[in-house]
């Protein structure tokens, strides 16, 4: 069977599960729609929140970004950063929000800081930082169809919004928790099989985590120390210490990371979907064990693909490779455009060199590093198709539970708690299915037409979350005494400094050579460059906040016994 | 204002509940910083700040600091979640047997 079909029958068959999955979990009521009736089991949760949260981005880009992008222990912002969120999450943010026990993450902003304003800024910062991260997944959508199914780039996107649109708008909540789960499991198995293979062939130990510290198979030299050598000898720096920028710039860029990941409202709601808030707490830890399992492979892939690319290159007599002796999937690849050879100096042979000048593989996009895994790893073609299948669960997934939070932040916090609060239960959900066809297709929309931005969208979302959400829920829990003006002034303090810095780097909403400030040296803020700012704008919200608060009436007496509500131990009852 | 007898029983027990609230409150409080100082430590702390002096230390074929980056932060972060719950839910139970022993 040819690998064309094969892909189509793994992915037909993903599909079909989906929609099944769908048709058995209608949503009936806006609780069902919002918070899926608030009835999910905490391990359940944890893998559906798992899936919600592993985007295209770090499925397909990942591995590639810490191995080629960031030379290996550079990359190390990624993991720790995505990971220890978590942490923040369930000790500081979801207990207290599952406590309080309404749908959406402005629900809360607006109670708490008694204001509609409040509301409408967390609305509009939410909305921000949620398109700008469905559209890489849309074009994820698209671009694994494309490359895998060879139909073109508009087909697949119209296919992936069809499924999305079918479960997302039928079956809310409740309906992209269950199809979450599946699509868990499809993409854990399509991103640990290979790296299982790979482990075995390099170092003969089957899980990637303990093999990425063994050594290579038959000889006494530790892989990575294997890795460290080659690459310096090819002009590179070493792959286990060299740093990203400086070490401020790492501490900055992962706690951008990890305080973005605590605040994006697509992943906060899924903790409103459990019975209690214990089950909140325990299902945070389930979320990052099923997360843990795709991120600690990753730096293993990492490796180990950087290591069989360096050795492919390098012929067995330590010479370049031959042109005629290219692997059949190094041909493959390059009918992509994720791969290019140049052979400068026509010896016939393809140098791979850290010298610009003299380096022949002149492109090696960080996509190919999980794309092409198994076939640099000679492994069967339903491994193939089967990546394929967990690269479109991965942003499927995330797509759904992005449209998921900006349709119910406009279905009810813009309509129900704000414009037309006498609407009717059945009315409102009405609202809520066509706010998510609405988003479905915008997001479909910006994914044919991808907007100057799209190029930074995931870390920019990120930078969004970590400086507007992030900190208006942390002193909404926390600091009683921060007032409405407080919270609404360091909201869009934080936001706005954000932005400016990222479009002082990259142009305003991206268009290049539109920076308002004229040349500025790049990174000029203490060397800490544009994805990592997110902390310098949690801090200025912070700071305002506060400054804002001393300065402004006291918060009224509901708020005190909002947060008394709050900090009680257990459950309502 | 005359104080009826029931008025001073349900004063004593507000006191009662208060005192047990900022116990608890003490109690959470200090599990959560405990657990945050962990969870810089492994990561900002191990990870990052000090790798180079951990890089020294080999574990197999890993160097330390390169590891506690790529893969033992992740490991202590999901412990410190999972500890945390469990401690969570002991403090709750304790906090409601209290209540339960005020009232009696």
């Amino acid at each position: 069977m040819s690998l064309t079909v094969l892909t189509y029958l793994v992915v037909g068959f993903t599909f079909a599960l989906y929609i099944g999955i769908a048709i058995a979990t209608r949503a009936s009521s806006t609780k069902d729609f919002y918070v899926a009736d608030g009835g999910v089991h905490p391990v359940a949760n944890g893998m559906a929140t798992a899936a919600d949260w592993m985007s295209a981005a770090s499925f397909i880009s990942m591995a590639g970004l810490i191995a080629l992008s960031y030379n290996g222990y550079g990359g190390s912002v990624f993991l720790m950063g995505w990971t220890g969120g978590y942490v923040l999450l369930a000790l500081l943010i979801a207990p207290y929000l599952r406590k309080y026990g309404k749908y959406t993450v402005p629900d809360f902003i607006g109670e708490r800081y008694y204001s509609d304003t409040a509301r409408v800024v967390a609305v509009i910062c939410l909305i921000l930082c949620s398109v700008t991260y469905v559209i890489g997944q849309m074009k994820g959508v698209g671009v694994a169809f494309s490359r895998f199914l060879e139909t073109d780039y508009e087909t697949g996107l119209g296919i992936g919004m069809l499924i999305v649109f079918f479960y997302a708008v039928l079956g809310g909540m409740k309906g992209i928790t269950y199809t979450q789960i599946a699509q868990y499991v499809v993409l854990i198995t399509a991103y640990t099989i290979p790296a299982i293979f790979i482990s075995l062939q390099l170092t003969g130990n089957p899980l990637p985590q303990l093999g990425l510290g063994s050594t290579l198979a038959g000889t006494d030299m530790y892989l990575l120390d294997k890795l460290d050598l080659i690459l310096v000898d090819l002009g590179f720096q070493e792959y286990t210490t060299t740093l990203r920028g400086s070490t401020l710039n790492m501490v900055a860029f992962t706690a951008s990371l990890m305080i973005g990941t605590a605040g994006l409202p697509h992943v906060i709601i899924r903790f409103f979907t459990v019975p209690s808030v214990a089950a909140a707490r325990r299902s945070a830890g389930w979320a990052l064990v099923f997360i843990a399992i795709l991120y600690t492979t990753a730096p293993a892939i990492a490796a180990m693909a950087r290591l069989n690319i360096v050795d492919t290159m390098q012929a067995s007599d330590g010479q370049a490779l031959l042109i005629e002796d290219k692997p059949a999937w190094f041909e493959n690849w390059e009918q992509t455009g994720l791969l290019k050879v140049e052979d400068l100096n026509g010896d016939g042979r393809i140098e791979y060199t850290a010298d610009p000048e003299t380096n022949e593989l002149t492109k090696l996009d960080n996509d190919i590093l999980v794309l092409a895994n198994p076939e640099i790893a000679q492994l069967p073609n339903w491994v193939i198709a089967l990546v394929a299948a967990g690269g479109l669960a991965a942003a499927l997934s995330t797509a759904a539970g992005l449209l998921l939070a900006i349709s119910s932040a406009i279905s009810h916090d813009l309509l129900k708690s704000t414009y037309m609060p006498s609407i009717s239960e059945r009315a409102e959900l009405r609202a809520s299915r066509i706010a998510m066809a609405v988003a479905v297709l915008g997001a479909g929309y910006l994914g044919l037409n991808p907007p100057g931005f799209a190029a930074g969208t995931v870390a920019l979302a990120f930078g969004l979350a970590a400086s507007s959400l992030f900190p208006a829920l942390l002193m909404g829990i926390f600091a009683r005494g921060v007032s409405r003006e407080g919270a609404v002034a360091g909201m869009l303090a934080g936001i706005s400094v954000t932005l400016l810095y990222v479009f002082q780097h990259k142009g305003i909403m991206f268009i290049p050579g539109t920076s308002f400030m004229g040349d500025m040296s790049p990174n000029w803020f203490f060397g800490i460059e544009p994805n990592a700012f997110g902390v310098v704008g949690a801090a200025v919200n912070f700071g305002v906040a506060f400054f804002v608060s001393r300065v402004t009436a006291a918060p009224p007496s509901e708020v005190q016994e909002l947060l008394d509500f709050l900090h009680e131990p257990g459950d309502a009852t | 204002m005359r104080l009826e007898k029931g008025d001073v029983q349900r004063m004593a027990e507000v006191d009662n509940k208060n005192a047990r609230r900022a116990h608890f409150s003490a109690q959470v409080r200090g599990l959560m910083l405990k657990l945050l100082v962990i969870w810089f430590v492994v990561s900002f702390g191990f990870g990052i700040l000090l790798v180079e002096p951990l890089n020294e230390i080999r574990l197999g074929g890993y160097k330390l600091g390169f590891w506690f980056a790529q893969q033992g932060s992740i490991f202590v972060f999901i412990a410190l979640i999972f500890y945390f719950a469990a401690v969570m839910s002991r403090l709750e139970r304790e906090y409601r047997e209290r209540g339960e022993g005020a009232e009696q």
